[in-house]
């Protein structure tokens, strides 16, 4: 693949030089001078010099055969234009974009600059992972597609403990698809009771985590209280 | 424009740029029915804040092309407002933009034409550039 990089900093260098060694096509694009200078020692010819929201930049990099262009520069308009101009003007197949400020994000979402990433959004889903606020932990957001899968950690406190699987009252719109217990997961059948310690996993379209919150949740949240 | 009659509110990061829109004027800014908001242009907050959502006109012009063009997007697509106009420096990111159905200015066209008018202006009275001497053979 030909990937165009845009970007030297720490992630765009670091990205550009695993790209290469997996055989890749690069070229990273550099508008400080300076920086362009110190990286081009390394990458030699994979690095060039310019301002990359400027068109004939692109263009000298041959944007017009690129298969993927990534924008991992410190600026989020920055970011957000170059993949604009790439997937609409060049027609890249392929674009992802570096989110540095996650308010931003609803931006890219707007001008259709998908997918985006965010070191925000991911180191604060890890912390979410660690330190589960609520118990309750978001696993993965389809957003096409209108669903999440969440893991949730039964306390002993919990109101569904030592209860059936087909007696529990799931809210509309959510489903129990895997019980992790003792490092092992597997799929409940209705006769499955549930243990304290017991991870389980479950899908809902958004905004049902409260009703599984509570459902799941410790005893006097109403979880002895089904709907 | 507010001597126009408009309601203008101007959005800025700087909150020293409120002095630099009295300048010439011999009452306050508010006095004089104008708005100031501080704050950036990409938060949504401050833009509902300086009352797009009310906007007949929207204008980017802050000093970043990239800034002016996403921002510019932001009130066409978002907010629905009726008429958007970014400053765009780099000529031929104005055009494209343009292109897209951005209603683009680029002051740097502007010049080049000036400034061609002027060379052909002062080349038509054969005052010594290249383009005068020519015509005057």
């Amino acid at each position: 693949m030909y990937i165009i990089v845009v970007g030297a900093g720490k992630v765009g260098w670091n990205l550009a030089r695993e790209l290469l060694e997996k055989d890749h096509e690069v070229t990273l694009i550099e508008a400080d001078r300076r920086r362009y200078l110190t990286v081009e020692q390394e990458l030699e010819h994979n690095i060039s010099y310019g301002d990359a929201s400027e068109l004939w930049v692109l263009e000298r990099a041959g944007i017009q055969r690129a298969d993927m262009v990534i924008a991992v520069t410190g600026d989020d308009e920055d970011n957000m234009l170059i993949c604009q101009v790439a997937r609409e003007k060049y027609l890249v197949a392929q674009i992802i974009a570096r989110v540095n400020n996650p308010r931003n994000r609803q931006h890219f979402d707007l001008l259709g600059v998908k997918p985006s990433v965010s070191a925000t959004d991911l180191i604060l889903r890890l912390l979410e992972h660690e330190v589960p606020e609520y118990g309750l932990v978001h696993l993965l957001d389809l957003q096409e597609e209108q669903l999440e899968i969440i893991e949730m950690l039964l306390g002993k406190d919990s109101g569904v403990t030592g209860r059936r699987v087909g007696d529990l009252q799931m809210p509309d719109g959510s489903l129990l698809i895997s019980v992790l217990r003792a490092g092992k997961g597997f799929v409940p059948s209705a006769d499955t009771v549930l243990e304290e310690g017991d991870e389980i996993l479950a899908v809902l379209d958004p905004g049902k985590e409260e009703d599984l919150k509570i459902l799941f949740g410790p005893k006097s949240n109403g979880g002895t209280v089904a709907n | 424009m507010l001597h126009e009659g408009h309601d203008v509110s101007c959005l800025d990061e700087d909150p020293e740029s409120h002095a630099r829109l009295e300048v010439g004027l011999e009452k306050s800014w508010e006095d004089l029915g104008g708005q100031f908001t501080v704050g950036a242009g990409l938060e949504t907050e401050a833009l509902e804040a300086a009352g797009i959502e009310r906007a007949d006109v929207f204008i980017a012009s802050t000093d970043g092309d990239n800034t002016n063009i996403i921002i510019a997007q932001i009130a066409q697509r978002r907010y629905e407002v009726p008429t958007v106009i970014a400053r765009v420096l780099d000529p031929l990111r104005a055009e494209w933009y343009q292109r897209q159905g951005l209603n683009t200015v680029c002051p740097t066209r502007v010049a080049i034409d000036m400034l061609e008018d002027a060379v052909r202006e002062a080349g038509g009275r054969g005052n010594g550039t290249p383009s005068g001497a020519t015509e005057a053979a």
